[in-house]
């Protein structure tokens, strides 16, 4: 199979058939630089994608200490070795020319250099003023989806003990907070249910809002070789754009906006009401389904056809699929996330499966997806809103339990309110009652919504903002210290995938100039800061990766999340390992709730619930008599319209998203010259019908507007929902003239200008998803077309004469090798034997 | 008039009366954007909560008029909103808001202690129609007082120690 592919052309490659329940065969990707062979490379580094919640793993090639390229590991039970696009290309930008090298701190107005002990001092000087003038309320910390488990913990463990506030959140908020919620509300915890395997073993896939061709490009390379193979899967698709999945789907739905939760009532409805129920499951792992039954029962499809504007006949033809499938896989992601009732939504999503019965078994299993790569380690180091180990909050003993870990006084955890989420934080920041945010690996300049109002909070006088980044970014040009940080490649630590595979990445190469490690930032912080336990001896009794690793085990030990199983030499001995990994399970657990559900006890559970509709909390004594025995919860919600509906002067629906080739707000992505040159510039999607009324031809300038700001992009017709609007919400303002926000009084070209500062109640995560908007032209185009790949959901409408449209293509440096590696291929690997023809450190063959 | 047609009444009045401090304290409060939308949500329900009163109310004779159902924004909660905005960067209408949630509390409570009255003279006069409409709305009015409970909890800290 040996062959080269231009992987920006053809971003999934060649196919691999395999049949129901085989093993998915090996195809090893390997991007060399230009001018590099194979032999040449010294050393390979062991390593997994941070680009994605996919968790491809990967080695480094390493020549005369630099990265020269990167190849998928065949061992790994994620990727079996296939690479996606931005997992080849953009390792590049690691030696981009403007990554920091030196700290700055902010003199007079301007950023200027200055040594790691300034700026620190800085920082801790500003800390110790607010602790003293107005208490530990006054410090918050808003960090990544992107750094590693050992940072996150050691940053949980100085917030919360060592500052001691209530304010540490991820921008995880903005794509996982609502599969955390939708696990915690029907399993009582969080932990995904499922497996990738289960792609190999499923009859029907059902992707929710989840465009999985491009945020998880190697597994749907993997639903392709089984569209490919034998007795293959028949996948049902919700998505109000024409994407991949869509593509290949028997039924596609594509409702309105903001209608979910509708289109899952008629769906549970019809179930119901055909009785393709497992009603021994239920007795035995359920309770609420009278409630749910009867508040789905008036759910007809002809009801939510009205709602959704989707014919009532699809949707008996969607309920007919999943309530027929003898093993069902569901995958969730942003277009049930960042909508509208989203953790009602994603909540109903998990009904399906317990009313059906399709849990924990090969192929019958939920995948509640996550955004960032390694927004699950956010999620359980407690970084995210949430005590570290998945501990509950409102649960005196665990407060207890965390305390005895960390030797403190369980007072000192803040646990007399839920964690703040990163919306309230900002709210605080506006309100001047927060005045030191530290910004670590994220750029809400660009990704939070409103972006006016952010820039407005960030740019105060009174707010102290700490950035800590690879690059000065839109949010880093509004701080008053940025710190230089070395990135995946330059720093050693663990992190977790959505399926909770756990992988080790080793530091290849060194960082750039004094750029530092996150965690060594974190530890000299806590080092400055002398952050102590209730006995006087330090807080943090870590000093580099492996340390803090075991210092999180010992956190994990008996949660479920629990690493103790797992050492930095099993990792690297062998490859992916999914937790929770312990005595009784040395090789880590594919599924979780084989064998009942487990964690969702009163005693033992994350949580005990929230109100969907409202977010008010329930309390133990609620939880206890609706759950006595922790069985998992079928949460009922009511239909509920968007809070923003389209009217005369806003006619439009509109929806930000992502894009094969771009990762969040481009830091890496745009300076990998492969992926930016396949998706340069902000584009804007509408339908032939609506783009036929206005009189709009591709490649014209037009103008999208929301009460709350504007944008300018290029138009793409394609086959999108009528009356929808799409705009990619990648694209900022670090390499146009104005630096950090659209300059010139004329509109930018980032999404968020647009978007509205409203969020799920349960979840908090913002709406990205549900908002009214107006278009009009600004200028016709000059024949150039607009800057979007046609190889994806952006792809132009047949009837807009498509044609005329270029097609993506990388050339020649994006030539990618594809090899066959049957080593792997033998059902016996399986059964968890290991052997190790070519381990990280020499070449495969 | 009797007992229940009293109660029908006096519940009557009073998720008219939550249903539009919701919607001016959802305008009053813009720049806090969860109880803002959460707020205008809730407002939903006490609305609904009014119609079916209103329709029930028919069946004993009692016309409690259907035309206030839906509050109208007023000028005065159309500048609210407009002083809201003007002072988001103040930490001082944080102790309004508190207020205002707990004025939200005690209105909901006020509610829910009449659908319990109105549930148990229904089963004491054997009126299943009357128990339905309070099983139906009851829910909602604590769920309301949940809701206003739990803001409370989580903004009073911050709020009250920034001062």
């Amino acid at each position: 199979m040996d062959s080269s592919v231009d992987r920006i052309a053809q971003p999934w490659g060649a196919r691999t058939p395999y049949g129901r329940h085989d093993p998915w065969p090996a195809r090893v990707d390997t991007y060399l630089e230009e001018g590099v062979a194979p032999d040449e490379v010294q050393r390979w580094v062991q390593t997994a994608s941070i680009l994605h919640s996919d968790g491809d793993a990967m080695d480094v090639a390493v020549v005369d200490g630099r990265m020269a390229g990167v190849r998928g590991r065949a061992e790994d039970r994620v990727n079996h070795g296939r690479l996606g696009p931005k997992d080849l290309f953009a390792w590049q930008a690691n030696a981009s020319p403007d990554r920091l090298t030196r700290p700055l701190v902010r003199r007079e107005g301007r950023l200027v250099e200055c040594d790691w002990d300034t700026a620190m001092s800085r920082i801790v000087a500003r800390s110790r003023e607010l602790l003293d003038e107005r208490g530990p309320g006054s410090i918050g910390f808003y960090t990544s989806g992107q750094l590693f488990l050992e940072e996150y913990y050691t940053l949980a463990v100085s917030a919360r003990a060592g500052i001691g506030t209530n304010h540490l959140d991820g921008n995880t908020r903005l794509c996982t907070s609502t599969a955390a919620e939708a696990l915690k509300e029907t399993f009582g915890c969080d932990g995904q249910p499922g497996c990738y395997d289960d792609i190999d073993h499923a009859d029907v896939i059902a992707l929710f809002g989840h465009n999985i061709a491009e945020t998880q490009p190697v597994q749907w390379m993997r639903v392709l070789d089984r569209l490919a193979g034998g007795d293959p899967p028949r996948l049902m698709c919700v998505d109000p754009r024409p994407t991949r999945a869509a593509r290949r789907a028997a039924v596609h739905l594509a409702p309105r906006l903001g209608t979910n939760v509708a289109l899952l009532n008629a769906l549970l409805h019809e179930i119901i009401r055909t009785d393709r129920v497992d009603h021994d499951f239920i007795a035995a792992h359920t309770v609420g389904f009278e409630e749910l039954a009867a508040r789905v029962e008036k759910c007809t499809p002809a009801w939510a056809a009205e709602i959704c504007d989707v014919p009532a006949a699809r949707i008996g033809e969607a309920a007919e699929l999943l309530g027929t499938a003898d093993r069902l896989l569901s995958t969730v992601l942003q277009g049930v996330y960042q909508s509208h009732q989203a953790t009602a939504a994603a909540v109903q999503i998990n009904n399906l499966h317990l009313v059906r019965g399709m849990l924990g078994r090969p192929g019958a299993g939920v995948l509640q997806m996550n955004g960032q790569p390694t927004a699950q380690n956010t999620r359980e180091c407690g970084a995210n809103g949430d005590l570290p180990g998945f501990r509950n909050w409102q649960n005196d003993s665990h407060v207890a339990d965390l305390a005895r870990v960390w030797n403190v006084d369980p007072k000192t955890i803040p646990h007399y309110a839920p964690p703040t989420h990163a919306m309230q934080m900002f709210r605080y920041a506006e309100q001047g009652s927060i005045r030191m945010l530290w910004i670590s690996g994220t750029n809400p300049a660009v990704s939070l919504p409103e972006l006016s109002r952010i820039r407005s909070i960030l740019g105060q006088d009174r707010l102290f903002v700490v950035v800590q980044d690879l690059f000065l970014t839109e949010t880093a040009q509004l701080a008053d210290v940025v710190l230089p940080a070395a990135t995946w490649g330059e720093k050693t630590g663990t992190f977790t995938n959505a399926d909770r595979t756990v992988h080790l990445s080793d530091k290849a190469v060194p960082p750039p100039g004094e750029a530092k490690p996150d965690l060594d930032i974190f530890l000299d912080y806590a080092a400055r800061m002398d952050f102590r336990d209730k006995d006087g001896g330090p807080l943090v009794t870590w000093h580099d990766p492996e340390s803090a690793f075991e210092a999180w085990k010992r956190c994990s030990a008996g949660r479920p999340c629990d690493y103790t199983g797992l050492t930095y030499g099993k990792l690297r001995a062998g490859s992916g390992i999914q937790w929770p990994c312990n005595e009784q399970a040395p090789d880590g657990t594919e599924r979780l709730y084989t064998d009942g559900i487990s964690w969702a006890h009163p005693d033992v559970c994350e949580s005990y619930g929230k109100d969907l509709m409202t977010g008010a909390a329930q309390e133990v004594v609620e939880y206890r008599s609706l759950n006595p025995d922790g069985k998992a919860v079928l949460k009922a919600a009511d239909y509920l319209p968007p809070h923003e509906l389209p009217d005369e002067r806003y006619p439009f629906q509109l929806t930000t998203g992502r894009t094969l080739y771009h990762f969040h707000t481009r830091t890496k992505t745009a300076r990998a010259p492969q992926l930016n040159a396949a998706a340069p510039d902000v584009w804007v999607e509408a339908s032939v019908a609506d783009a036929a009324a206005l009189g709009l031809g591709e490649g014209d300038v037009v103008e999208v507007s929301t009460p709350r700001g504007a944008l300018r992009g290029r138009l793409r017709i394609t086959d999108i929902r009528p009356g929808l609007l799409f705009v990619p919400f990648h694209y900022g303002y670090w390499d146009t003239g104005a630096g950090h926000a659209p300059g010139g009084g004329t509109p930018g070209r980032a999404a968020n200008e647009t978007t509205v500062t409203d969020w799920d109640p349960a979840s908090k995560q913002p709406l990205f998803k549900t908002v009214a908007a107006a278009l009009r032209l600004v200028e016709r185009g000059d024949g150039t077309g607009a800057p979007a790949p046609t190889t994806t959901a952006s792809a132009p409408a047949a009837a807009s004469g498509a044609g005329a449209v270029p097609a993506t293509t990388g050339g020649r440096s994006a030539l990618v090798t594809q090899s066959a590696d049957p080593t792997w291929d033998s059902p016996g690997r399986r059964a968890g034997e290991r052997h190790h023809p070519h381990p990280a450190g020499s070449p495969p063959r | 008039m009797n007992g229940i047609t009293l109660t029908l009444r006096v519940l009557h009045h009073g998720e008219k009366h939550l249903a539009g401090r919701l919607t001016s304290v959802a305008e009053r409060h813009r720049t806090e954007h969860e109880v803002h939308y959460v707020a205008l949500d809730l407002a939903g329900w006490s609305r609904a909560h009014v119609q079916r009163l209103a329709a029930t109310a028919d069946h004993y004779g009692l016309d409690l008029g259907t035309s206030s159902a839906t509050p109208v924004p007023h000028l005065l909660s159309t500048l609210t909103g407009k002083a809201s905005e003007a002072v988001a960067h103040r930490p001082e209408p944080g102790l309004l808001l508190l207020r205002d949630l707990r004025e939200l509390h005690l209105a909901a409570a006020e509610n829910s202690l009449h659908w319990e009255m109105l549930a148990q003279a229904a089963q004491a006069t054997k009126d299943d129609g009357l128990l339905d409409l309070a099983s139906a709305c009851h829910p909602e009015t604590l769920r309301q007082m949940r809701w206003t409970n739990t803001m409370i909890k989580n903004l009073a800290p911050q709020i009250l120690t920034s001062l």
